[in-house]
């Protein structure tokens, strides 16, 4: 079989497209997995987007922990006999793989962007060294565990008269002795960069957390809205919320219109941008990397810059 | 407290060049450095240290050249270097079941400390497949840890939400860019650090007949062909210039 998990609603629609075709190709059933509290109005949509069946594992659990949820899942992929385990890449769902592994002595690959079979084998496709390469890998053994990040797959069409069949099931937890004593929900700016069609982004080439306007004024003109940044900006001077950031460790995106100001274009913003449409540069250093990564570009100081680019488009667009 | 340090070397991404023809990376020649946030790790195992007492051991499973970059570790500040040979068929179950191996050789331990992921492949799945495998409660993406004696909590970064874990020992912590800044060796650590063991075991005789569950088929290249267009007259012909092409591109609604 092959077992689908994800905590992410949206990203488990998208794993069950990949995993149904996985899944026929090896004469096997996608199953999707819930864990939780029994609902049966998320099975049937699951069912709706590919699933063959759902199956519900219920947990008095209320906060994850990796150490538990695998334990779990270990359970349930012995039970489904699953060869195939496909889990949604965030966070979570990343040391949950990693873990899940551990236990099973079983192959993993984290953030494929690509699952197919070749020779009747599960072989991935990654991207390695800050977005230089991409790594084809093939499990020669089985289970195999694949994490799979948003947006690399696009959910089925809803089918609401598709049929499954539901299963629930209770299995001993092995307890951790780790406590969550506190969770918080991060400070968001309700953006969303990774469906954005035009971003404008700000780096390290920007001295004041007041002069991010500059980039908002722009976005704005060009109607585009969505502002992003670089490492620094969210995760060390923290002007911007996460939701903002570009690049390895924060969000990949692909817009129409990536324009990158005071970025120098370390490879781990680029691996994050590179599959933009048109990239735009704007750096005061000539020898700036990202301008080798860029479509167009002017030196210059972005403060002369911005304000003058954001009135001449204005101008343009009317 | 007895606190483990996994590092890896690696080749230094900012340092690799392209091959124009194939578009795949070339990896010959490249400098090969400690992983970026192995070093948070293994500054944040020194400030454990320094606050509890007790012996920090560096693990590496890596070639031979590795014990040179170990000696960088051993300069900031741990006590003891490993060395595990890297067996030429390796994937992430064999580094992780050798690792687990030379960290049951050497015994006690309460804290083992990773990076959130290694720069070359970023999959950060050593950490968590490694506590998996030892059976130990699991911390990952700490920007924060506080250590007492007898239990430790981390600040976690999730994404979308802070959380806060507490464990008690023996636990596994894997650590974000952000939660410190390595401190850099003084001449005199650098040359102290030469009188400080490294330890070197083969892999086979940690653990016998492992065989990857991977196996890597192909390093594809990724072509970026860009227009490299860049405007340097004076600016406002510049902009003007920019404001264009873009329209042109159809970009601008």
């Amino acid at each position: 079989m092959v077992l689908i998990y994800s905590d992410d609603k949206k990203l488990t629609f998208e794993l069950l497209n990949i995993g149904g075709k996985i899944a026929k190709e090896l004469g096997e059933k996608p199953i999707a997995l819930i864990v939780g509290k029994s609902n049966d109005t998320l099975a049937q949509e699951y069912i709706s987007y590919g699933a063959d069946s759902v199956y519900i594992v219920e947990t008095e659990l209320d906060t994850f922990k990796a150490e538990e949820y695998s334990s779990l899942l270990e359970q349930v992929v012995k039970d489904t006999k699953s060869e195939t385990v496909v889990i949604g890449s965030n966070k979570n769902g990343k040391e949950l793989a990693s873990r899940l592994a551990g236990r099973l002595d079983a192959g993993c690959i984290i953030d494929c962007t690509n699952i197919y079979l070749k020779d009747k084998k599960l072989t991935s496709e990654r991207v390695v060294y800050s977005g230089n390469a991409i790594a084809v890998e093939q499990f020669i053994s089985e289970p195999a565990i694949v994490t799979i990040p948003s947006k690399a797959f696009d959910p089925l069409p809803k089918d609401d008269k598709r049929k499954g069949e539901t299963i629930k099931k209770k299995f001993d937890v092995e307890k951790s002795s780790s406590k969550i004593l506190k969770v918080q929900e991060m400070k968001s700016e309700d953006v969303n960069v990774e469906d954005a069609e035009i971003i404008v982004s700000c780096g390290r080439g920007f001295k004041n957390k007041e002069d991010i306007k500059l980039v908002e004024d722009l976005a704005n003109a060009i109607k585009g809205k969505t502002v992003g940044c670089s490492r620094p900006i969210a995760a060390d001077l923290k002007w911007l919320s996460e939701d903002h950031w570009i690049g390895l460790s924060g969000h990949k995106v692909k817009p129409k219109l990536y324009i990158a100001a005071g970025i120098s274009g370390q490879i781990q913003h680029i691996a994050g941008m590179r599959d933009s449409g048109i990239i735009v540069a704007i750096n005061k250093d000539p020898e700036a990397l990202i301008f080798k990564s860029a479509d167009y570009g002017i030196v210059g100081d972005l403060y002369d810059i911005l304000p003058k680019l954001t009135s001449a488009v204005k101008e343009k667009i009317g | 407290m007895n606190i483990i340090v996994c590092a890896k070397q690696v080749v230094d991404v900012s340092e690799m060049k392209v091959d124009p023809n194939t578009k795949k990376p070339i990896l010959q020649g490249v400098p090969q450095k400690i992983s970026d946030i192995d070093k948070n790790a293994m500054e944040e195992a020194i400030k454990i240290k320094d606050k509890l007492g007790g012996k920090i051991i560096v693990v590496t499973i890596g070639p031979a050249d590795a014990k040179e970059r170990i000696k960088e570790l051993l300069a900031m500040g741990a006590d003891e270097g490993v060395l595990v040979s890297l067996p030429k068929n390796n994937d992430y179950y064999v580094v992780a079941n050798l690792l687990a191996g030379a960290i049951k050789k050497i015994g006690e331990y309460d804290i083992i400390l990773c990076g959130e992921a290694s720069i070359d492949m970023f999959s950060g799945q050593i950490g968590p497949r490694l506590a998996g495998l030892l059976g130990i409660p699991q911390i990952t993406y700490a920007q924060k840890i506080t250590a007492e004696k007898d239990k430790v909590n981390a600040d976690r970064n999730m994404g979308d939400k802070a959380v806060t874990t507490e464990s008690t020992y023996p636990v596994l912590i894997t650590v974000t860019k952000e939660i410190n800044e390595p401190r850099l060796p003084s001449l005199m650590q650098i040359l102290g650090a030469a009188n400080k063991p490294i330890n070197e075991w083969t892999d086979d005789s940690l653990v016998g007949g492992l065989n990857p569950k991977v196996e890597i088929l192909e390093l594809k290249g990724i072509s970026m062909q860009r227009k490299n267009i860049v405007y340097k007259d004076d600016l406002d012909e510049s902009i003007s210039k920019l404001v264009d092409s873009l329209a042109k591109e159809g970009v601008l609604r």
